[in-house]
């Protein structure tokens, strides 16, 4: 059944809104100067951003977006004030195959374990498979973020791919995941849920 | 110290941007060797867009080692191969190979191109390990590299849609330690 009526960008708790480039460049600035925040989210070497690299980020995911199709990118809001908590994006998509790639993140410590994820990622994922119409969706996490792990396996992703020795971080060597999780998996789950939210 | 351009059959050249180009647009042409490489459409560019192409990318040349691959015994150019650092930190990096001369497949020139490749890799770019992709049913490519020491590391499951048939990519990664115990040293 075509479900119109069903908003994609509002959950419990959270919603999916733009980038508001006045305002965000110096929370999100503010995150990035959290060691811990940069290396979970990223592989390259973490560092602080100025507000003003932030903007120039901003503008350059916009342009991505824009001129190659192939990145949506959406701000984490607090439903009660609209205040920017995080990000959630697909990326890097093939459509000639329908694969892409999902990542969050939840900028401070004190917004993380409230459930904020777990509703970014299931709106991404009604995103991806209901907008998008992907046949599957590819998460790639560090062995040290154990946090994405446990968020990835409750929505059903699998464990395809494990890049042994793949990263180096505080002299130590981790292995490199990548989840998959396919349309009609996410479907199956959602029918047993009742209902595709 | 050791030639490490040069194989048993092959060596690793570099060419003009022409010269490679003109191979590129003769190769394209042959879609079968397209889809054993490559997940994009097989499409067709001009040698002029070509050039292009690798002329930008020599700029961009600190992160991607590129090699043409020229025969010994004939100095024939018979495919490419290269290296793309995904990061120097990690010390990891990206290989891919093609042999656009379908003359020459299963004849041990793109086994000897891939070890000369991934000898680079550990003793002049001192990486720790190196990862590549393949196309499940490229059985061709699965043989030799595991010949060369890959392991097999994981599967999307189907990745990729041809001729309307899904089918799943197959992953696969060498560490420094073992290709160094593999050498005997």
């Amino acid at each position: 059944m075509l479900d119109i009526q069903t908003q994609l960008f509002e959950a419990q708790d959270i919603r999916f809104g733009p980038i508001d480039h006045e305002t965000h460049p110096e929370i999100e600035s503010k995150w990035t100067h959290d060691a811990e925040f940069m290396r979970l989210l990223d592989l390259k070497p973490a560092r602080p951003l100025s507000p003003a690299m932030v903007k120039k980020q901003y503008e350059a995911i916009e342009k991505e977006m824009d001129e190659d199709k192939n990145l949506f990118y959406f701000t984490i809001r607090a439903r009660e004030d609209d205040s920017l908590i995080g990000k959630a994006l697909v990326e890097w998509i093939d459509w000639t195959n329908g694969n892409g790639f999902v990542r969050l993140g939840i900028g401070t410590a004190e917004d993380r374990r409230k459930g904020y994820g777990s509703q970014a990622l299931s709106m991404l994922l009604r995103y991806a498979f209901c907008e998008l119409n992907l046949y599957r969706v590819t998460a790639v996490v560090p062995a040290y973020n154990e946090g994405a792990t446990r968020l990835f396996q409750k929505f059903g992703f699998m464990e395809e791919i494990r890049r042994r020795k793949a990263l180096n971080r505080d002299g130590e060597i981790w292995d490199l995941v990548s989840f998959g999780l396919l349309n009609a998996e996410w479907r199956e789950q959602a029918q047993a849920k009742g209902g595709m939210r | 110290m050791k030639d490490i351009f040069r194989g048993t059959l092959v060596r690793l050249s570099d060419e003009s941007p022409e010269v490679m180009a003109k191979a590129f647009a003769k190769w394209d042409r042959d879609t079968e060797q397209h889809r054993l490489a490559d997940s994009d459409p097989a499409q067709l560019w001009s040698e002029k867009k070509l050039k292009e192409f690798i002329e930008k990318h020599a700029e961009n040349s600190s992160k991607s080692f590129r090699f043409s691959i020229r025969t010994l015994a004939d100095d024939k150019l018979i495919g490419g191969v290269g290296l793309w650092l995904s990061s120097w930190t990690h010390a990891e990096s990206w290989l891919g190979i093609s042999i656009g001369e379908r003359d020459y497949w299963g004849k041990g020139y793109g086994t000897d191109a891939m070890r000369l490749i991934v000898q680079y890799g550990f003793i002049e770019l001192n990486l720790r390990r190196i990862s590549l992709g393949l196309h499940a049913y490229n059985e061709r490519a699965l043989k030799s590299y595991q010949k060369v020491g890959f392991q097999l590391e994981g599967r999307m499951r189907g990745e990729g849609l041809r001729d309307g048939v899904r089918f799943d990519s197959l992953w696969m990664g060498i560490l420094r330690e073992e290709w160094l115990a593999a050498q005997g040293a």
